[in-house]
């Protein structure tokens, strides 16, 4: 189906949906590498006045990439929730902005998976910053495992302790820094330097080693390839959560060597070790726009909406944890701090409308357009529109991606900030052992514990 | 040989300074808080004689561990080195070939142009970056044997500095085989596929793209080898060996130089480079020099 808008007596014609969210998307330089950016400001706002009249309806009759091509369409038109739908049935996307902004917090969690990812983008693409932020922050999304991560007034950190060769001490010193920088509530994630089976079974031990030794109300996580954890839970290794990158088509997934069935598989095989004390939500997954481009599997469809159909695959497995790792992709897909602020509100509004525990990795490659006055600004509104959780990195410089993510320290900053605390079991167990009350090592977080000295 | 810039090595971390002040307070916190120990396996966390200070840290891994507060932030010093790398790694993306100091060390070997215009539409266009010039390509010699390709890729001064002495370090022997030769070009504002092209129109066997890597905070100065056996348009990148991190402190030139003629006859003998061709050479017991 054609859509037209005039202005100033041009008339725009965007021949499909999927063209007509293309051209609406603020401009980002992924959108015009793949040759599907407006190619005016007024071809742009013509799209984006074109798309608010749009019925929302219209997006369970047309698809972006066709429903017998691509299994991730299907899983979001099967999975659609006609019930949770119908409060904004009759409403277009401009009329949905509105709606959004209006609606008090508990009627929008319910919508949830009565909205498919193709209409959080459309409604984002119409929306400004304050917008993102202020909507985002009336969504609710709680999930457990052996904390609660969520909770109105919190805002939790996963601890990044990568090491360039995966050195086990040089990954539990930085494991310990940002223990004692309050960091570590959402996880504590390491991005294995190689996907081989026993450097992953190593840090495995290793991490859960740390966290029964300092008995900490966390989780851990290596995030290898889902199916290295698979091997790792076959030979009987302490896998908390799965993790995996996933996107937004069939394709990019196809790239990244998962197919959701193996998806399931491996939630199945984590649900089985029964490892969560007060929750259940074993599987944690990054995302990030441009990631199918990339893998030259985007279908002609912008980069914005294929993140959001990213955690329309994301929702089936009951994630504790997702987050975009918003500029680690580079310049050719976001060139600058201004397209990685939005592109980290838009991620964070979509996800946790969507219904995801939504975090995001505030983050930049040397060779963007950025630097660390982009990134405080990122995370101060992120803060504000209630992120779930951020990255703590030591001093924000990871040794081992060669990328700058937030630090422990932002970290602190921004629950400071915003009066914001750490999951309550890990508030309380950073009280306990006397983290946080002066810069020297309270004597129960003594190096020597785990094997530093 | 181009003078080495010491200014441009790796930036130092200046594990003393903008830590924590050692001789602030640590006896007395540890008493404050040491009756609240939980279960410690046996160990005993009190161990008083050698308190180990926060900043101690620092000894077990090359990232910014123990750099102490200023309220929320890092104090001062801390704050400013990384600034400092930061810089470093700005000025290396956007730095250029020096283009007359490589040919005088190498001889005068052709020069070659990507159909990028400048460093901004290399950065956006990764497509423009990965095809040269048609000029270009018209005016090169159909050399066959092995092509050298020295690219800028995402550092210049990274190629700058460690092209010379890999080639070097490779042209004491001839590749794959006495009567192969290699020859060498210089491409600006190139990606890795250039090489597909540059190979394809030389009639090349192999190529092999010595490229600067993206810069990190810690090293400015990182080259990357790919290697590509029969070279041509459309290549994809699972095609291809890759060696990395090709640096003083990382990969020496004489053994990145073993491991690429170690590729090159394994890629003749099976006719192919990429995942068909495992980079196993130390576990097939193939010394390194």
């Amino acid at each position: 189906m054609a859509f037209r808008h005039v202005i100033g007596g041009t008339s725009y014609v965007f021949g499909d949906l999927r063209a007509l969210l293309a051209r609406a998307t603020p401009f980002r330089s992924g959108d015009a590498l793949a040759g599907v950016a407006a190619t005016s400001a007024a071809e742009r706002v013509a799209a984006q006045k074109a798309l608010a009249d749009l019925p929302l309806k219209h997006f369970l009759a047309e698809a972006v990439i066709p429903y017998e091509d691509d299994d991730v369409t299907r899983l979001i038109l099967d999975s659609h929730d006609g019930a949770g739908f119908a409060p904004v049935a009759h409403l277009t996307v401009g009329g949905f902005r509105d709606w959004l902004l209006a609606a008090p917090p508990e009627e929008i969690a319910p919508l949830a998976r009565g909205l498919t990812p193709e209409m959080a983008a459309a409604v984002s693409k119409i929306m400004r910053v304050s917008d993102l932020i202020a909507v985002a922050q009336k969504c609710r999304v709680v999930t457990r495992f052996r904390n609660t991560i969520g909770l109105p007034g919190t805002l939790s950190i996963r601890l990044q302790p990568n090491h360039p060769t995966d050195d086990a001490r040089g990954v539990a010193a930085s494991v310990l820094d940002g223990l004692l920088l309050g960091a570590g509530d959402a996880v504590i994630g390491i991005n294995p330097a190689t996907d081989n089976i026993e450097a992953v079974l190593r840090l495995l031990g290793m991490l859960d080693e740390v966290r029964t030794r300092f008995d900490i109300p966390t989780q851990s996580c290596v995030l290898c390839h889902v199916t290295t954890a698979m091997l790792a839970m076959e030979r009987g290794a302490p896998v908390d959560l799965v993790f995996q990158s996933i996107g937004g088509t069939q394709g990019v997934n196809d790239s990244f060597g998962v197919t959701l069935g193996l998806l399931r598989e491996a939630e199945d095989a984590a649900l089985a070790l029964k490892r969560g004390t007060i929750g259940q939500d074993v599987m944690y997954f990054e995302t990030g726009q441009g990631s199918a481009l990339s893998a030259e599997a985007h279908r002609g469809v912008d980069q914005q909406t294929l993140e959001a159909r990213a955690y329309g695959v994301a929702r089936a497995y009951s994630p504790l944890l997702v987050n975009s790792v918003v500029g680690f992709i580079g310049p050719e897909y976001l060139f600058d701090g201004k397209q990685i602020l939005r592109a980290g509100l838009e991620d964070h509004f979509c996800g946790k409308l969507l219904g995801l525990p939504m975090g995001v990795d505030i983050c930049y490659t040397n060779h963007a357009e950025a630097d660390q006055d982009d990134m405080d600004t990122l995370l101060t509104c992120l803060a504000v529109a209630g992120v779930t959780y951020i990255m703590g990195v030591p001093g924000a410089d990871d040794v081992m991606l060669a990328y700058q993510s937030t630090s422990f320290h932002d970290g602190l900053y921004a629950r400071a900030a915003l009066g914001k605390t750490p999951a309550p079991e890990f508030a309380e167990w950073l009280e306990r052992m006397g983290i946080g009350k002066g810069e020297a090592i309270p004597a129960a977080m003594s190096p020597a514990l785990i094997g530093l000295e | 040989m181009t003078a080495p810039d010491d200014r441009r090595a790796e930036a130092p971390r200046a594990p003393s300074t903008g830590g924590l002040n050692p001789a602030r307070g640590e006896a007395d916190d540890r008493r404050a808080e040491a009756p609240r120990a939980p279960s410690t396996g046996g160990l005993n966390p009190a161990r008083g004689d050698s308190p180990t200070l926060w900043h101690d840290l620092r000894r077990f891994t090359e990232a910014r561990v123990g750099l102490g507060r200023a309220g929320n932030a890092v104090p001062t010093a801390a704050h400013l080195d990384f600034q400092e790398a930061h810089a470093a790694a700005r000025d290396a993306v956007w730095s250029a070939l020096d283009v007359e100091a490589l040919r005088a060390e190498l001889g005068p070997v052709p020069v070659l142009r990507s159909e990028v215009e400048d460093r901004r539409s290399y950065l956006l266009r990764p497509d423009l970056g990965r095809r040269l010039r048609a000029a270009d390509r018209a005016g090169l010699p159909r050399t066959g044997g092995t092509v050298i390709v020295v690219a800028d890729g995402l550092c210049a001064s990274g190629v700058q500095r460690q092209a010379v002495p890999l080639i070097r370090a490779l042209s004491a022997e001839p590749p794959v085989a006495p009567e192969a030769r290699w020859h060498i070009v210089i491409v600006e504002q190139g990606r890795v596929a250039i090489g597909d092209e540059v190979g394809e129109a030389m009639g090349a066997e192999a190529v092999v793209v010595l490229i600067g890597e993206r810069p990190g905070l810690s090293a400015q100065d990182s080259m990357g080898a790919y290697l590509t056996w029969a070279p041509r348009r459309g290549r994809t990148d699972a095609e291809r060996n890759c060696i990395s991190n090709i640096r003083p402190g990382g990969l020496s030139a004489a053994e990145a130089a073993a491991k690429i003629r170690w590729l090159l006859r394994g890629a003749k003998a099976i006719g192919a480079t990429g995942v068909r061709l495992k980079d196993d050479m130390t576990s097939t017991g193939l010394a390194l020099p």
